[in-house]
């Protein structure tokens, strides 16, 4: 039994944390939010270092590690809030690898790894979805429906309505595609590991939030005190830091589950998705509350952290649908156990 | 990370799981009174103890099997699943016994140690007073030197099994004259003296699980000052930590069983049908499981560095509060008979309440974690 990380995945962690330090400023990310633009220059450097293809298999061009390694990429560029297409990438390739025919595969996996191309996943109801993020930068759309098929589409196959979402990090749309075509013959079955993605990175955005915000109490003082000395505010910042952890450890069993223990991934990853939504709504809400006036300004930073945690939460299920998922676990577990 | 176990810890749990179906000790006497239930489960102490399995986390020379900290959250785990009581000494066991270990010296170690496992001898806790809860270095119970003897008289509280106990860890003020933390002493009293009267302490489920001492003029010889005189409060601390580390994996573990007690109920109502109650039990579930995770992780972190991480801190937080909503929702699902005096849901509905208070409150957790974990100013209280 050991959470920590191996030695390699400490390194990916802190490779991936100064690099965006460096990279994904916070003026860099204003720049981009204000412009609604996909920072290229970084995602060309994220893709020359193979981050896209990180869990994508070395036989489809990837580095062919695990969804640990990935969720820790996860993690830092939620903290980042990087304005690339990371996550819809490598939700979709996740989903393509699993659960499609080697032609789909041998067709979209190798661009997918090398960042050439950019993907997007979307859930969708009759071959319509209605909020996919980074659909509009996007050359391959997987569109996975409630019933468990999934389809990877290329962009000139569907029809697309751009959005402008209230998260300008990245872009987003409406996209449906009629008939049935280019279905993955094992539909969604690599949906857990996408689940596990988003909600690493809403770890990632809970706990860039919650130092911020303990960087902030302790720096404003009202009443000749810093705001964080008293126990309402810092009870509130206790109360964050329990909600990410508890995300955090969530996410890391599902990491874990998805390549040790794949039988338990449906449920890990229905309970990850489910704290995950939950902390970052609660958390970036306390960051704005937190900061007072300020945290409602434009000018401070954390309003971009409750938007990026808002469209997460809400990403393929929020935390309710999730929940009904692991009640319907638990309720065919003991269906199970009482027919046995 | 690798949450699967080793072959040596698998290995271990195998053998407990088979010595606990082998030994259970059945189902405790019911309507028979306190009294038979102590004496039950110190026969089942004594049966542990018997086979090597009071006190495994204890080094092998004092008769423990020299567990690593994952084997004893086995342990632990084992005991809870298999729903065995708690061995009548268990404050001696987890707290005592390990406090004595670090801070005792050789005569003390070679005169108590072996009872304490054994159950012959039973230990309480004589920390909290009526004026001394979560400001615990406030206390006033008085120790004063006369020869070799200290002279001991205050009133102490929630001290449980203090009517069964032969020793009281006692922690009491030997020097007034200096800061508060200073002036502090820990003892071991003998409870079997006149000065010593231990009261029942009526708690709101109707039972007295806990008691008052009213000490008059106790007398202590110096020989049972453990870590020297005005140490008290470090040894305390040693104690507390034991407290808050020992117990985790075995409450975690009683709240998966009551969560599934919960949830077997509802599925056969149908209740896991409704949405309401079905996001209300997944809910619990998935913090159920966010507190085995926690715990776990908490334990490894020691392991690997040597301390416990932020987790520490916030299991208990999580499971005292998630403990108090799956009581409340078992009334739900389980109707008029949860709120029947005499029935186990009943109990458990009231007994919650003590969790977010005892061993910490969670308002006091929240301090710690918001000064501790991540650096917070502390207001100044005016003194």
């Amino acid at each position: 039994m050991d959470f920590g990380f191996t030695d390699d995945q400490r390194d990916i962690q802190r490779t991936a944390r100064d690099l965006l330090s460096e990279r994904a400023t916070p003026a860099r990310v204003r720049e981009h939010a204000e412009a609604r633009t996909v920072d290229q220059a970084l995602w060309r450097e994220l893709s020359e270092l193979g981050w896209p293809g990180i869990a994508i298999s070395e036989e489809h061009g990837g580095q062919g590690l695990g969804q640990i390694e990935l969720s820790i990429l996860c993690e830092e560029l939620g903290r980042s809030l990087a304005p690339v297409p990371f996550l819809g990438s490598v939700m979709a390739a996740a989903v393509i690898e699993h659960g499609g025919s080697a032609e789909q595969r041998e067709r979209w996996l190798p661009g997918l790894a090398s960042g050439e191309l950019v993907g997007a996943l979307g859930a969708a109801t009759d071959g319509t979805a209605e909020l996919v993020i980074g659909a509009p930068d996007a050359q391959v759309i997987v569109l996975v429906e409630g019933d468990g098929t999934a389809r990877a589409l290329a962009q000139q196959d569907v029809e697309l309505t751009a959005i402008e979402s209230i998260d300008p990090t990245r872009s987003a749309a409406s996209v449906s595609a009629s008939g049935s075509n280019d279905a993955l013959p094992d539909g969604c079955v690599g949906l857990g590991r996408a689940l596990v993605s988003v909600s690493s990175e809403l770890v990632g955005v809970c706990d860039r939030a919650l130092s911020m915000t303990v960087d902030y109490v302790k720096d404003r003082k009202q009443f000749g005190v810093p705001v964080g000395a008293y126990q309402a505010v810092s009870h509130r910042c206790a109360q964050m830091l329990l909600e990410t952890e508890q995300a955090r450890a969530t996410a890391a069993f599902a990491a874990w589950t998805a390549d040790a223990d794949p039988a338990r991934l449906a449920e890990a990853a229905a309970m990850a998705k489910a704290a995950a939504s939950d902390a970052g709504r609660e958390v970036t809400a306390s960051a704005i509350q937190a900061h007072g006036g300020i945290g409602f300004t434009w000018e401070a930073d954390v309003h971009w952290l409750y938007k990026r945690a808002q469209l997460d939460a809400a990403l393929l299920g929020g935390a309710k649908r999730h929940r009904a998922r692991v009640a319907a676990i638990l309720a065919d577990r003991l269906g199970a156990s009482a027919a046995a | 990370m690798d949450l699967t176990f080793s072959e040596q810890e698998t290995a271990f749990r195998d053998e407990l799981r088979e010595w606990l179906s082998a030994n259970h000790p059945g189902e405790a006497p019911k309507g028979e009174g306190e009294d038979a239930q102590y004496a039950w489960r110190r026969d089942w102490q004594r049966r542990l103890y018997d086979a090597g399995w009071a006190a495994p986390a204890w080094p092998t020379e004092y008769g423990g099997r020299g567990a690593s900290l994952t084997e004893s959250a086995i342990y632990f785990e084992e005991l809870g699943r298999a729903r065995v009581p708690m061995a009548a000494n268990v404050l001696g066991l987890l707290l005592g016994g390990p406090t004595l270990m670090v801070w005792g010296t050789d005569e003390q170690k070679e005169r108590y140690l072996s009872p304490i496992l054994s159950g012959e001898e039973i230990w309480c806790q004589g920390f909290s007073e009526p004026d001394a809860g979560s400001d615990l270095a406030s206390l006033k119970t008085k120790a004063v030197k006369d020869g070799d003897e200290w002279v001991v008289t205050g009133q102490k509280v929630w001290t449980s099994g203090a009517q069964y106990s032969k020793w009281c860890m006692l922690v009491a003020r030997s020097d007034g004259e200096v800061a508060k933390h200073k002036g502090l002493t820990y003892f071991l009293m003998d409870m079997e003296q006149d000065a010593v009267q231990v009261r029942p302490l009526r708690q709101i489920t109707g039972e007295a699980e806990f008691n008052e001492l009213f000490i008059e003029e106790a007398r202590i010889p110096d020989a049972n000052v453990v870590g020297g005189v005005g140490n008290g409060w470090k040894v305390a601390l040693t104690t507390l930590m034991n407290e808050r580390a020992g117990l985790g994996f075995a409450l975690q573990i009683r709240l998966r069983q009551l969560l599934d007690d919960v949830i077997a109920i509802a599925a056969e109502r149908g209740m896991l049908d409704d949405p309401l109650y079905a996001d209300a039990i997944a809910e619990l579930h998935v913090r159920c499981e966010s507190i085995r995770l926690l715990a776990w992780k908490g334990l490894t972190d020691v392991e690997r560095y040597g301390q416990p991480g932020p987790e520490g801190s916030l299991v208990k937080w999580l499971w005292s509060d998630t403990n108090q909503r799956l009581t409340q929702l078992a009334v739900d699902v389980v109707g008029p008979e949860a709120l029947t005096v005499g029935e186990s849901w009943s109990y458990e509905l009231l007994r919650a309440r003590g969790n977010t208070i005892e061993g910490g409150t969670t308002e006091v957790l929240k301090n710690i974690v918001a000064e501790r974990v991540l650096g917070l100013p502390r207001l100044k209280v005016a003194a």
